[in-house]
């Protein structure tokens, strides 16, 4: 055991206590006649206004993993990891026009999760299950990424020991507590959190923002440093970039545009939509949400802060001999920050990864329930029991996350992370663009899924990570040339994907209509997309 | 715009002209050529990293103003 930073710590585990006790309280908040429905503790009584949501969307779509990851990126490869900016910026306009057909369909019909959708839709419980499947799937390694994020904090404190036990132990409890307090008060507990959260993360950036590159000479200096030190390293032969590395500006973009798609895809940012009162408070926070992408942007440049930083010993820890970039923020922060500032800052990441973890997990158990338990097991259950059984399923999936973390080298879930943003594309067509036409065909549904998702896997396979020595699923950068095409650039393998799962989709269909195949009955009808707060339910 | 036509009442619709502003928001972060440079710096920021810090505004002003545009009356 090395040594602990007390200070450190202690403020870290006051504001995990506070933290905790609110996750227990919020289930008296707005409290609802009944938490035996599905829709009070999975969707908070589809009840949040522009505040809450704004808070809720935003603890839940930047997650602790986002504020340790994107950083760690730029300090290691440069420019290429500024790819979360974009991505962030596009997102709400492309999603403004979409997420408001979903709240009100999804409102006059009750529904809960995108499969309860697509289920209603298509009229097919089997595309429903694919989908369901899916984005369980994605959203588990996702889970795991969050504890990653406590992990490096913890370790950073000096919470880490030679056993098992002494290594993990820290990690389980935290996650214990979680589990408890989201089984008592569902989504409540990470709405009210968020607030605390958020709280934390915009103090701890904007004084982050000032004080360091401050300490360090301004941030043209920052910036100067890390310009010589990747223009150094390129010019050994390194692929890495101040800016964007030459023939890299395709995989840039279509990552940015393909993670753009993909982020609404993921069951958990649904529930946070779902959650929201009204169409106008989600319109709203369209336009206010970027916030949130501001503070994304300065937290990546906090990498290009650690590079100028490395005079004041400034390093990722290193493990059994191997340097964890992932620790790059934290070690930053102990550097540079008083102890008992640098406490806040971790606690802010820490907290940063309950909130998303806990809205993972929720949706992940209302998929379940569902679109699996409803759907196969017990055709009959009532609200109370399809609540019960989301509440068990909630710490499943929070046990099974942890166990992927504890047992399964890290490097594992950040792969299964890769390949999960890869899956969630895979049911645009079904979801996203199913809000707008009725046009696609079940069948081609599904076959444009299976080639999707085949499409998809074969090409990660195909790609090495040199630095990390593995042969598969290295990135998600596919070279064109692997198809033999003449150009030798690289572009993100799931917008590739997503574009053979449309092909196919759209052919697929044309068959199954030209051979009759006989086509799902479509539960909802042209108004249901207009629907707003007031207007009555289906049922 | 001075005489919109009344109402109809239950039809509703999404569609806009409003809407299109929406590309504004959405193109420019995806034209690499626009910002994958170091000069001109601004503040320190190299072009890279200040242009696409200040797409955040353009975004936020573009969603803002088709939010307005498109309200729906009470």
């Amino acid at each position: 055991m090395t040594g602990i930073n007390w200070t450190e710590l202690v403020i870290f585990a006051a504001l995990f206590v506070v933290v905790a006790g609110l996750g227990f309280v919020a289930s008296r908040w707005r409290r609802p006649a009944s938490m035996h429905h599905l829709d009070e503790w999975g969707l908070g009584g589809r009840s949040f206004g522009g505040w809450v949501t704004w808070f809720l969307i935003g603890g839940d779509l930047y997650t602790a993993y986002t504020f340790v990851a994107v950083p760690a990126l730029l300090y290691a490869a440069g420019g290429y990891g500024f790819f979360a900016l974009p991505y962030t910026v596009i997102t709400y306009p492309i999603v403004f026009l979409v997420l408001i057909r979903l709240w009100s369909v999804s409102h006059r019909h009750g529904f809960v999760t995108p499969a309860d959708f697509v289920r209603a839709r298509f009229g097919s419980p089997t595309l429903a299950l694919l989908v369901a499947i899916t984005g369980i799937v994605a959203t588990m390694p996702y889970i795991a990424l969050q504890l990653i994020g406590i992990e490096v904090v913890l370790k950073t404190i000096g919470l880490t020991g030679d056993s098992f036990l002494t290594r993990h132990l820290p990690l389980i409890i935290a996650f214990g507590i979680l589990a408890a307090y989201t089984y008592q008060s569902g989504l409540r507990a990470p709405a009210l959190i968020a607030f605390v959260k958020d709280a934390l993360i915009y103090l701890v950036i904007i004084v982050a923002v000032l004080y360091i590159p401050y300490q360090l000479g301004g941030w043209g200096a920052v910036f100067d440093a890390a310009d010589k030190k990747f223009t150094a390293a390129a010019a050994t032969g390194k692929k890495v970039s101040f800016l964007i590395a030459g023939g890299n500006q395709l995989q840039y973009v279509s990552l940015a545009f393909g993670s753009a798609l993909a982020v609404f895809l993921y069951p958990h940012s649904v529930t946070g939509v779902l959650a929201s009162r009204n169409r106008d408070v989600i319109k709203r926070n369209m336009a206010a949400l970027p916030a949130y992408s501001l503070l994304l942007g300065l937290i990546a440049l906090l990498g290009f802060m650690a590079i100028a930083a490395s005079a004041h010993g400034v390093g990722p820890l290193t493990f059994d001999g191997k340097p964890d970039n992932n620790t790059i923020v934290p070690v930053l922060f102990d550097r540079m920050f008083p102890s008992w500032f640098a406490g806040i800052a971790f606690a802010a990441i820490g907290i940063g990864a309950l909130v998303p973890a806990a809205i993972m997990s929720i949706a992940a158990a209302n998929l379940f329930t569902r679109n699996i338990y409803v759907e196969y097991l017990a055709k009959d259950a009532s609200h109370a029991d399809q609540a019960r059984v989301s509440k068990l399923a909630s710490l499943v999936v929070k046990v099974g996350a942890l166990l992927v973390i504890v047992l399964i080298d890290p490097q594992f879930s950040i792969d299964l992370q890769l390949i999960g943003g890869v899956l969630i594309l895979q049911t645009l067509p079904a979801v996203a663009l199913g809000l707008f036409t009725r046009w696609f065909h079940r069948a081609g549904l599904i076959a444009g899924w299976i080639a999707g998702l085949s499409a998809g896997l074969a090409m990660l396979y195909t790609i090495p990570n040199p630095a990390t020595n593995h042969l598969h699923f290295g990135s998600s950068a596919f070279k064109l040339s692997t198809l033999g095409l003449p150009w030798d650039i690289p572009i993100y393998a799931g917008f590739l994907a997503v574009a053979v799962n449309l092909l196919v989709t759209v052919i697929g269909t044309v068959i199954a209509r030209a051979a009759k195949v006989p086509d799902g009955v479509d539960a909802t009808v042209s108004s249901d997309y207009f629907a707003d707060e007031g207007d009555p339910k289906v049922r | 715009m001075a005489d919109d036509p009344p109402p109809r009442p239950a039809e509703r619709t999404d569609r806009s002209p409003w809407n299109w502003l929406l590309l504004v928001a959405i193109i420019p972060p995806l034209l690499t050529f626009l910002y994958d440079d170091r000069e001109p710096r601004l503040f320190g920021f190299p072009r890279f990293y200040w242009m696409q810090l200040a797409f955040i505004g353009v975004g936020v002003v573009c969603t803002a103003v088709v939010y307005r545009m498109t309200k729906r009356k009470p």
